[in-house]
C-alpha cells in the first residue's frame, strides 16, 4: 500500500497552528517527565508562565488528577495579590500545594532591601530552593522558563541535569533530538525540565486569551501607589517598602509584565486593562519584559552565573 | 475587571484570529561565525523586529566591548549567547531563536559551523522542516558547506534554502552566484532534496533577507523570509501512516482507560482500526479524548488520548498504528549513529537505547563502516570516536516497534545511552531492521527512499512470517 491511501486530502490541506503545536509539544514533555522519574514537582511562582504551565498540566493528565504537587518557594516578598492567587488557584483544582520559605534566611532577616537583589535572591529564592527539593527529594521539577527570555537561557535544553549541588553545566549539556528526551540521571542528580522553552511572550498571551487562563490581576492596569527606584517604577505594596522623607507614593495607572518581589520588580505604565491590549502592547512592546527585572541586571553574564548556582 | 473599549481594541477579533491561527516553521541554520550566519539571524530578528530597546541599548554596549564590526552595532552578538562564547568569539552549542511575521512563526536552530559539533547540527536538523545554509560567496563551496548538506540530507530535510551571502563584497556578480548554485547542485544531486532555493544577500546591509534588496537588478526570486513563509511544512508526516507512541496510561477510575501521546504521523479517526505493538492485537478507536472534549479527527502533531473499543495489552512503549500498516517490531537494528560522546565505541559495547517511548539494552554487534562526512562514503572502521558518523548494528534486549528512518523521522529514530555517565551518547537513524534473526527477515528500507517506501508488513500474518524469516 501507499502512504497516500490513508490521506484524507481536505483533512492534510488543514494545518495545525503554532499555538496548538506549542501546546502540543508541552504536554508531551510533561507525560515523558513524569512516566520516567521518580517524584517530579511543578515550581509554581504564580506568574503567567506558571499558570500556562499548570493549565498544560491539567490537559495532559485529565480526566484525571495532576500527577505531582506544586511547590511554591515564598521569599516572603511577593505582592500580597500573588499569594491570594496562589492559594484560590491551588484549591480551585484541589492540587497540593507546598509552600516553602528558607527558615534560615528568615531568621537572618535577609530581604532585597536590606540585602539587596544579588544576596536577597541567593538565599531566599537559589538556596531555598535547593532546600525544598532536597527536603522533598524531588528528582525533577517543572519549570515555566522560556528560551526568548534570556540569552542564557537560549540554549539551555528542554530537560536540563542538574548535579547533586543542583549545579548547571553548560558543558554538559545533554544533546536533544527529535522529540526524545534522555530523563536518566545518576543518584542525587536532579532534572529541570522546561515545558515552555519554546513559547515565547506573545505565545503566552495569545494562549491565556484562547484558553481563558486565570492570571495576577497585576497583570492589568490599575491605579496603583508607585514609587521610583533606580529607574523602575516600585509599587509599594505593603509598609515594609522605605520611604524618602517627605515621600508620598504616587497613584499611577500602572501593570507588570513579569512578577516577582515587588521591591525588585518594575512597574509599566499602560492603560492595558484587558487581555486584547495587553497582546497590543506586546505586539508593539519597545522593551523586553525581563527589563523590569533588577535581578538581571547585576552584571553581564549574570543570569548564566546564577544558573550555575543553582537558579532555577 | 474594567473593560476599556479602545481604537486599539477595535478590529481585535481579526487580530487575534490572525496571529492564534499562524503556523510555525522550524529550520536550521548552518554556516559558520565567518559565513555571517549569526549576523544573517540577527538581521531575521532585527528586520521582523523582535529587538526591543533595551537589546539595543545592551548591544551597543556590547559591541564595543566584543564586536568585530569596528564599533559598529554587531548583529551577530544578539545571538551569541554564553559568556564563555563570547570571550571566544564562537557559537559552541544549539540555541534556539524566535521570531514571527503575520503569517508564520518561526523556531531557528542556531548550530556551530565547525568540524567537531556534529551531534549538535544533527540535534537541530532533527526537528527541522527547512535548513538554510549559508555560504560565502567569496569563498564559495567549503569542506563545511559539503557536511551540512550532506547532514541534513541524512537527517530527512527535503528542501534547502541555499543563501549567498557577502554579495555585495563580489559587487554582487550574477556569474559568481550562477557558479555556486550549479557548484551546490551538482554536489547535492543525490541527496534527494525536493527543492532547493538559492538567494542572493548580504545580511551585514540586509539585501534580500526580510527586504528585497535593490543591488542585484538581475536577480528575479524575493528574499530569504518571503522564501520561509511561503515553503510547506509537516507534509511528509501528516502524509504518513498512523502512529502514536504510547506515553502514558491514563486511568484515573475504573470508567477510563486511555492511551496518551503524541501523534508522530498521519491522521486517526473515531472507527478507524488500529493495531498495537508489540503486542500485535487490533482493535478499533472508540474515543479521542481531550481536555477540551473528544476530536472528530486527529493528526501529526497532536498529543492526545485514545480510547480503544477492546481491553487488549497496551502500555508505554507501545506504538498503536493504522491497522493497514503496522509497525515493523524488531530485535536488532542497522542504524546510522552520530557518536556524540567523547569515550569510543566498540564492538561489544552495551548501552541503553531509547526508541520512542520505550528504553531496552542495546549492545553493539557490528560498526559496519564510518562515513565520510564530506563526501557520505562508507569506509570500513573498527571504532567510533567523537563525532563519527557511523553504520551501526544494535542487537536489543528485546523487540521495539520501529520504522525506517526514511519512512518516519519519530518511529525511525533512537537515542543511546550512557549507563553509567546517563548521558546521551549517540543520535541514531533506523536504515533497516530485522526481527528474531532467523533466516534473512530484513526488512528493506533505504535511507533516501521516498516517503511511500514504508516497511511493508501485513498485521498478523506478515509478522508471523517475518518472526519466521519468510518474508
Amino acid at each position: 500500500m501507499t502512504a497516500t491511501a490513508t490521506l484524507d486530502a481536505p483533512l492534510a490541506a488543514e494545518r495545525l497552528t503554532h499555538l496548538q503545536r506549542l501546546e502540543a509539544e508541552s504536554i508531551h514533555i510533561l507525560r515523558e517527565t513524569v512516566a520516567e522519574t521518580e517524584n517530579p514537582v511543578m515550581l509554581y511562582s504564580i506568574g503567567k508562565d506558571s499558570s500556562v504551565l499548570l493549565h498544560l498540566a491539567q490537559k495532559a493528565f485529565a480526566p484525571g488528577r495532576l500527577p505531582f504537587p506544586l511547590l511554591h518557594v515564598d521569599t516572603t516578598w511577593k505582592f500580597r495579590e500573588m499569594i491570594a492567587f496562589r492559594d484560590r488557584r491551588a484549591a480551585e483544582i484541589g492540587a497540593e500545594l507546598i509552600v516553602h520559605t528558607n527558615q534560615d534566611g528568615l531568621a537572618r532577616g535577609v530581604g532585597p532591601i536590606s540585602h539587596g537583589s544579588e544576596v536577597h535572591t541567593d538565599v531566599m529564592k537559589t538556596q531555598a530552593l535547593r532546600q525544598a527539593l532536597d527536603k522533598h527529594k524531588f528528582d525533577a521539577a517543572f519549570g515555566g522558563a522560556r528560551r526568548d527570555e534570556e540569552a542564557s537561557r537560549a540554549k539551555e535544553r528542554i530537560v536540563s541535569l542538574r548535579t547533586a549541588q543542583h549545579r548547571w553545566d553548560p558543558k554538559r549539556q545533554r544533546a536533544e533530538p527529535w522529540h526524545l528526551y534522555n530523563l536518566r540521571k545518576r543518584k542525587g542528580e536532579s532534572l529541570r525540565v522546561f515545558p515552555l522553552s519554546n513559547w515565547t511572550e506573545l505565545d503566552i498571551w495569545l494562549y491565556i486569551e484562547r484558553e481563558r487562563i486565570p492570571i495576577v490581576p497585576l497583570y492589568f492596569a490599575a491605579e496603583r501607589p508607585v514609587v521610583t527606584r533606580d529607574g523602575l517604577l516600585i509599587m509599594v505594596d505593603d509598609e515594609r517598602l522605605p520611604l524618602e522623607p517627605g515621600e508620598t507614593p504616587e497613584t499611577r495607572l500602572v501593570r507588570f509584565r513579569t512578577l516577582g518581589c515587588y521591591p525588585l520588580t518594575g512597574a509599566v505604565e499602560s492603560p492595558a486593562a484587558t487581555l486584547p491590549e495587553i497582546i497590543g502592547e506586546t505586539l508593539a512592546a519597545r522593551t523586553s519584559e525581563r527589563q523590569g527585572r533588577l535581578i538581571d541586571k547585576d552584571g553581564a553574564g549574570s543570569m548564566e552565573r546564577k544558573k550555575q548556582e543553582g537558579y532555577f | 475587571m474594567t473593560i476599556h473599549p479602545s481604537r486599539d481594541a477595535f478590529g481585535y477579533e481579526a487580530f487575534l484570529a490572525t496571529h492564534q491561527s499562524k503556523e510555525v516553521l522550524r529550520f536550521i541554520a548552518c554556516g559558520s561565525v565567518d559565513d555571517g550566519k549569526s549576523t544573517l539571524i540577527g538581521r531575521l530578528l532585527h528586520d521582523t523586529k523582535q529587538i526591543f530597546d533595551d537589546q539595543i541599548t545592551a548591544l551597543q554596549r556590547d559591541s564595543r566591548k566584543h564586536g568585530t564590526q569596528g564599533g559598529e552595532v554587531d548583529l551577530a552578538l544578539l545571538v551569541d549567547g554564553l559568556q564563555a562564547e563570547r570571550e571566544q568569539g564562537i557559537t559552541i552549542d544549539v540555541a534556539y531563536r524566535f521570531f514571527s511575521t503575520d503569517t508564520r512563526s518561526f523556531i531557528v536552530a542556531d548550530t556551530p559551523g565547525h568540524e567537531q559539533y556534529t551531534r549538535n547540527m544533527a540535534t537541530g536538523a532533527s526537528t527541522a522542516d527547512v535548513a538554510v545554509i549559508l555560504v560565502d560567496a567569496r569563498h564559495g563551496l567549503t569542506r563545511q558547506t559539503r557536511r551540512h548538506a550532506l547532514l541534513v540530507s541524512i537527517l530527512g530535510i527535503r528542501r534547502v534554502a541555499l543563501a549567498v551571502n557577502k554579495m555585495d563584497l563580489v559587487g554582487w556578480s550574477q556569474t559568481r552566484f550562477e557558479e555556486l548554485v550549479s557548484g551546490f547542485n551538482a554536489f547535492t544531486g543525490s541527496f534527494g532534496f525536493t527543492e532547493v532555493r538559492a538567494i542572493p544577500l548580504s545580511a551585514k546591509n540586509g539585501d534580500n533577507v526580510v527586504l528585497p534588496g535593490t543591488a542585484a537588478g538581475w536577480y528575479e526570486g524575493g528574499p530569504l523570509l518571503s522564501y520561509l513563509e511561503t515553503v510547506p511544512v509537516h507534509a511528509e508526516a501528516v502524509a504518513a501512516p498512523f502512529r502514536m507512541a504510547v506515553q502514558w496510561v491514563n486511568r484515573p477510575n475504573s470508567d477510563f482507560r486511555g492511551f496518551a501521546g503524541l501523534v508522530a504521523s498521519g491522521i486517526v479517526r473515531p472507527g478507524d482500526r488500529v493495531s498495537v505493538a508489540p503486542s500485535g492485537l487490533s482493535s478499533t478507536v472508540a474515543r479521542i479524548y481531550t481536555a477540551d472534549g473528544d476530536l472528530a479527527v486527529a493528526r501529526e502533531g497532536q498529543s492526545v488520548t485514545l480510547v480503544l473499543a477492546d481491553e487488549i495489552d497496551v502500555s508505554r512503549g507501545s506504538v498503536i498504528a493504522a491497522a493497514e500498516a503496522p509497525v515493523a517490531l524488531a530485535d536488532s537494528l542497522d542504524t546510522r549513529l552520530f557518536w556524540a560522546a567523547e569515550t569510543e565505541l566498540l564492538p561489544g559495547a552495551s548501552l541503553l537505547a531509547k526508541v520512542g517511548t520505550v528504553t531496552v539494552t542495546a549492545t553493539v554487534e557490528r560498526i559496519a563502516s564510518r562515513i565520510d562526512p564530506e563526501t557520505g562514503l562508507p569506509a570500513p572502521t573498527q571504532r567510533l570516536s567523537a563525532n563519527d558518523i557511523a553504520d551501526v548494528t544494535l542487537k536489543l534486549d528485546r523487540p521495539v516497534p520501529v520504522d525506517a528512518y526514511a519512512a518516519n523521522r519519530d518511529t525511525g529514530s533512537l537515542i543511546l545511552i550512557d549507563r553509567e555517565s546517563t548521558d546521551t551518547a549517540a543520535l541514531g537513524l533506523v536504515l533497516a531492521s530485522t526481527f528474531g534473526k532467523v533466516g534473512s527477515g530484513k526488512t528493506e528500507a533505504a535511507p533516501q527512499a521516498a516517503p511511500d517506501a514504508t516497511p511493508r508488513s501485513e498485521g498478523f500474518l506478515g509478522r508471523l512470517k517475518s518472526l519466521f524469516g519468510g518474508r
